[in-house]
């Protein structure tokens, strides 16, 4: 399989101004005759189904949750990265690009990465268009902050929920196309299965969760925006809910998985406090901007956090990176963190936590100020961990939060399955081995305001295909394989629930596939996960129906989609032998424990094809070039 | 770390259209540590593996912002503290040997579906009615073209932050929305960029929560004291002054 990245030729600057002129369009009055199913309504989903419906064409959009308004993007905190430069303080296009293919460890796609720092500009107008009520400063203009991996202030934000204003911008938008009428929406359904008929993605199998039935639904082009796969580690700073189901059924299907090895494990999160946590919440990276992080010198140091003087304390991120201080990379952050726990200097009960500390943030702006700029974080912190970071330092620890890899899309979005689109998180386009702090809620949205209303009708003005109606046998096919899926969980009516299983998994991979791994951890990896997955399809216990509401139905079968997933992505971190961004291998390492890549051997994009369960993939490779930045050894010191 | 026990009665219900009843169960070994959340992960655990159907309830982040889950707790939305969704509240919030009664939101508007998960589409409906501002994605000026004063800003910002749990419809007597539907239009008419839509906003709005089968408000504030983004009251003051201006100019 040869991976087509279709990147136009031409400048780097002019490369999607030209792309968009020699794309086909959609005349007005004939976009209603195409119909695209979007899946998610996340950042990606929401706000493609609102430019599509708002362009005129037949969109039918799909999410798990009873509402739309409730996927995950509502949670991210920080803020939205943009090149506006209304802080005067050198910022461009060209330095966001740069500092995006930087932080990424020099594995993304420069031409990708060059559109999204230029359409960046647009989301925010667009954005403030919509009533999102952005801070601001006195004289009634936008405020900025600043952000890991950057030396400019360019990161847009509300208060630390600006996830949830931006997708209840993008989720307004879209209800306002469903009252118009070009969106109808069909909230409460998973998709089970992508149907392909003539080699194009023409429709989807969906459960109907509250009745259980199964639907299927036609369309011209289907456009996957169902996040990433971070809740394979079980815990993680993701929602309950989110999974790898729909993409992974995709693969099954053909579309060619890119990158699965790249995690993100972001540095600031609550420490796990106990067996039954089902999920870890992350603190804000911008918490970085104003608070200090640190561990005892002494790892026999045992006295409470304010008693320990300052001589005691090593402020390790400010020593070893003076330059970018405690806002360097989530990467590094994290590693840095591991590092001094695994020395035994770890604070807090487990020994698993670096404090991150507000004190001198207090003492110069007052708490006033650092309450109007982190309140919810502070009440959020308080109310898990039952104490007051104003007065004692936040206890902090890396966890699982998002990931880089995903279906391999080409510079129009589109999988290695022709009409079959994917967005956001979903895919594996911009970021490289490492996402940069606040450049998640800029992709999502660049994807579906700004990307895909260009591509999209590119590609079905190229390529009129004959109709389809859900009485095609492609349909039945897939409805049949989603039913015996179903019910043969139901049958196994084992002794183990779909969360032990779960848990399971996830302790397996931070153990074997986390922060940092090794072949010798990978290739036991490589066996543990395959008699996981098979002891799940023995002894499995699902109760209850499959014609009403069963959540445990549905959480079974992402559960197993998972233990599938997770082989590849220990067969991906096996293979690539070098260290980059997010995963680090420790044989590949400096002798001050920074990352060695391996830009001949491993400047590619590395993408699996699914040759059947239990069989090994295919690995196939899109070389990655670099014309105009210059790779070196990320430094940040 | 000492560990709790505490007793549940939980409103167990089959379907829409069957009849419920309040289910006693035991939950040993509980930290107070665990969330609400987990301990009923722990009780479902339990009844999967004895075979019986587990108790349905809903929630998603697990951090307070997605506003999937709800129920009562011993009555109140939420439970018993302010200003937080039930998935942040933590055992240590309950005494050893507690008896806590679970029950869903109960509202005409808000059908149950199963045991406490409810329907809670019809705040869809009410958002698509005019809750929103009609800016094409392309046609957005510079961002910084209408300068917004900070108090403004911060004001549309407080309102804006609903996560539309429904706790508000669950603590009013009268089953109204109208603290729902007030943070939106708060939200959107304090802007510039809503402006031009005020008027129709409103009274779309609040037609459509009618319509929907949510009550009238009386001026309790129950839902302002169970709200977990403790959106304010007079919130819904200005909507109705604003549903008044409103309904003059359109004559």
């Amino acid at each position: 399989m040869k991976l087509e990245s279709r990147i136009p030729g031409g400048p780097l600057a002019d490369k999607w101004d030209r792309h968009k002129f020699e794309s086909k369009l959609v005349a007005p009055a004939n976009r209603r005759k195409f119909t695209v199913i979007v899946v998610g309504t996340g950042l990606a989903g929401a706000s493609a189904s609102a430019s599509l419906g708002e362009l005129g064409y037949r969109v039918l959009t799909f999410c798990i949750h009873d509402s739309p308004r409730r996927a995950h993007s509502i949670a991210a905190q920080g803020g939205i990265n943009a090149a506006k430069n209304y802080r005067n303080d050198g910022d461009s296009v060209y330095r966001l690009f740069y500092d995006t293919i930087k932080g990424g460890d020099y594995r993304s796609r420069e031409a990708n990465v060059y559109r999204l720092a230029q359409v960046s500009v647009n989301i925010i107008d667009q954005c403030v268009a919509q009533g999102v009520p952005f801070a601001r400063e006195y004289g009634g203009l936008l405020d900025n902050r600043s952000f890991g991996g950057a030396q400019v202030s360019r990161t847009f934000y509300a208060r630390g929920q600006t996830g949830q204003q931006l997708l209840l911008g993008a989720y307004q938008s879209m209800m306002r196309q469903v009252e118009a009428g070009s969106v109808t929406l069909f909230p409460n359904r998973e998709m089970l299965d992508l149907v392909v008929i003539a080699d194009r993605a023409r429709g989807i199998v969906v459960r109907d969760l509250v009745t259980g039935r199964l639907e299927s639904y036609a369309a011209d082009a289907v456009l996957l925006c169902t996040g990433g796969y971070g809740t394979a580690f079980y815990l993680s700073t993701n929602a309950v809910n989110t999974n790898v189901t729909a993409a992974w059924r995709c693969h099954k299907r053909g579309a060619v998985f890119a990158n699965p090895c790249f995690t993100q494990i972001h540095p600031t999160c609550i420490p796990v406090s106990g067996e039954h946590q089902s999920k870890l919440t992350l603190m804000s990276e911008s918490l970085r901007n104003d608070g200090r992080v640190w561990v005892p010198k002494d790892p026999s140091d045992t006295r409470p956090p304010q008693q320990i003087p300052e001589g005691d304390r090593d402020y390790y991120l400010e020593r070893r990176y003076p330059s970018f201080g405690n806002l360097v990379p989530r990467d590094v952050a994290s590693r840095a963190a591991k590092g001094v726990c695994d020395e035994g200097r770890g604070v807090g009960e487990t020994g698993l936590a670096v404090y991150l500390d507000f004190t001198d943030a207090i003492e110069r702006l007052g708490a006033n100020v650092i309450r109007q700029r982190y309140g919810n974080l502070f009440d959020m912190y308080q109310k898990i961990t039952d104490e007051n970071p104003y007065r004692v330092p936040m206890r902090i620890y890396p966890a699982v939060h998002y990931t880089m890899g995903g279906l391999w899309v080409d510079y129009n979005l589109m999988s290695t399955i022709p009409g079959l689109h994917v967005l956001g998180e979903a895919n594996f386009s911009d970021h490289g081995a490492n996402r940069l702090g606040a450049s998640a809620l800029m992709q999502g949205l660049a994807d579906g305001y700004f990307v895909i209303p260009y591509t999209l009708p590119n590609y079905l003005a190229a390529a009129p295909v004959p109709a389809v109606t859900t009485d095609h046998e492609a349909f039945t096919e897939a409805e049949h394989a989603v039913q015996a899926r179903i019910d043969r969980v139901l049958a196994v009516r084992g002794s183990k629930t779909p969360r032990e299983f779960h848990r399971e998994l996830g302790r397996l991979l931070w153990d074997d596939v986390g922060m940092t791994r090794n072949a010798e951890s990978l290739s036991r990896a490589l066996t543990t996960i395959p008699q996981l997955h098979e002891q799940f399809w023995q002894d499995v216990r699902v109760p209850g129906k499959p014609n009403n509401l069963n959540k445990n139905l549905e959480y079974a079968g992402r559960v197993a989609d998972y233990l599938e997933f997770a082989e590849v992505m220990a067969r991906d971190a096996l293979e690539r032998r070098e260290s980059c961004g997010g995963h680090f291998r420790e044989e590949f390492q400096t002798a001050d424990g920074e990352a060695v890549r391996n830009d001949e051997r491993f400047a590619h994009v590395a993408a699996w094809e699914f040759t059947g369960v239990g069989r090994a993939p295919l690995r196939h490779v899109e070389p990655l070039v670099f014309e105009f930045v210059k790779p070196t050894q990320r430094s940040y010191k | 770390m000492t560990k709790m026990t505490v007793t549940l009665r939980v409103w167990r219900q089959a379907g829409p259209s069957a009849r419920g009843r309040f289910v006693e169960y035991a939950a040993e070994g509980v930290s107070p540590d665990m969330s609400f959340l987990e301990m009923l992960d722990v009780i479902n655990e339990g009844l999967i593996r004895k075979g019986e159907d587990p108790i349905a309830f809903d929630s998603d982040c697990r951090e307070g912002i997605c506003g999937t889950c709800g129920f009562l707790v011993d009555g109140v939305a939420h439970g018993p503290d302010r200003g937080t969704t039930v998935c942040q509240l933590y055992m240590r919030r309950f005494t050893d040997g507690a008896t806590i009664t679970v029950e869903p939101w109960r509202a005409r508007a808000f059908p149950v579906i199963k045991d406490l998960v409810v329907d809670r589409s019809a705040f869809d409906r009410i958002i698509q009615a005019g809750g929103y501002i009609s800016v094409n994605v392309g046609a957005a000026p510079d961002a910084h073209a209408i300068p917004v004063p900070k108090s403004v800003a911060d004001n549309a910002m407080d309102a804006a932050q609903c996560i539309g749990c429904g706790a508000c419809v669950a603590a009013c007597k009268n089953a109204s929305a109208a603290l729902f539907v007030a943070a939106k239009i708060t939200h959107l008419n304090l802007l510039p960029h809503g402006e031009p839509e005020q008027h129709k906003r409103v009274v779309a709005m609040v037609d459509q929560a009618d319509t929907a089968g949510f009550g009238s408000c009386s001026n309790e504030g129950e839902c302002e004291a169970v709200c977990p983004k403790e959106i304010k009251l007079s919130t819904i003051a200005r909507m109705n002054r604003q549903y008044a201006r409103a309904c003059w100019f359109d004559r």
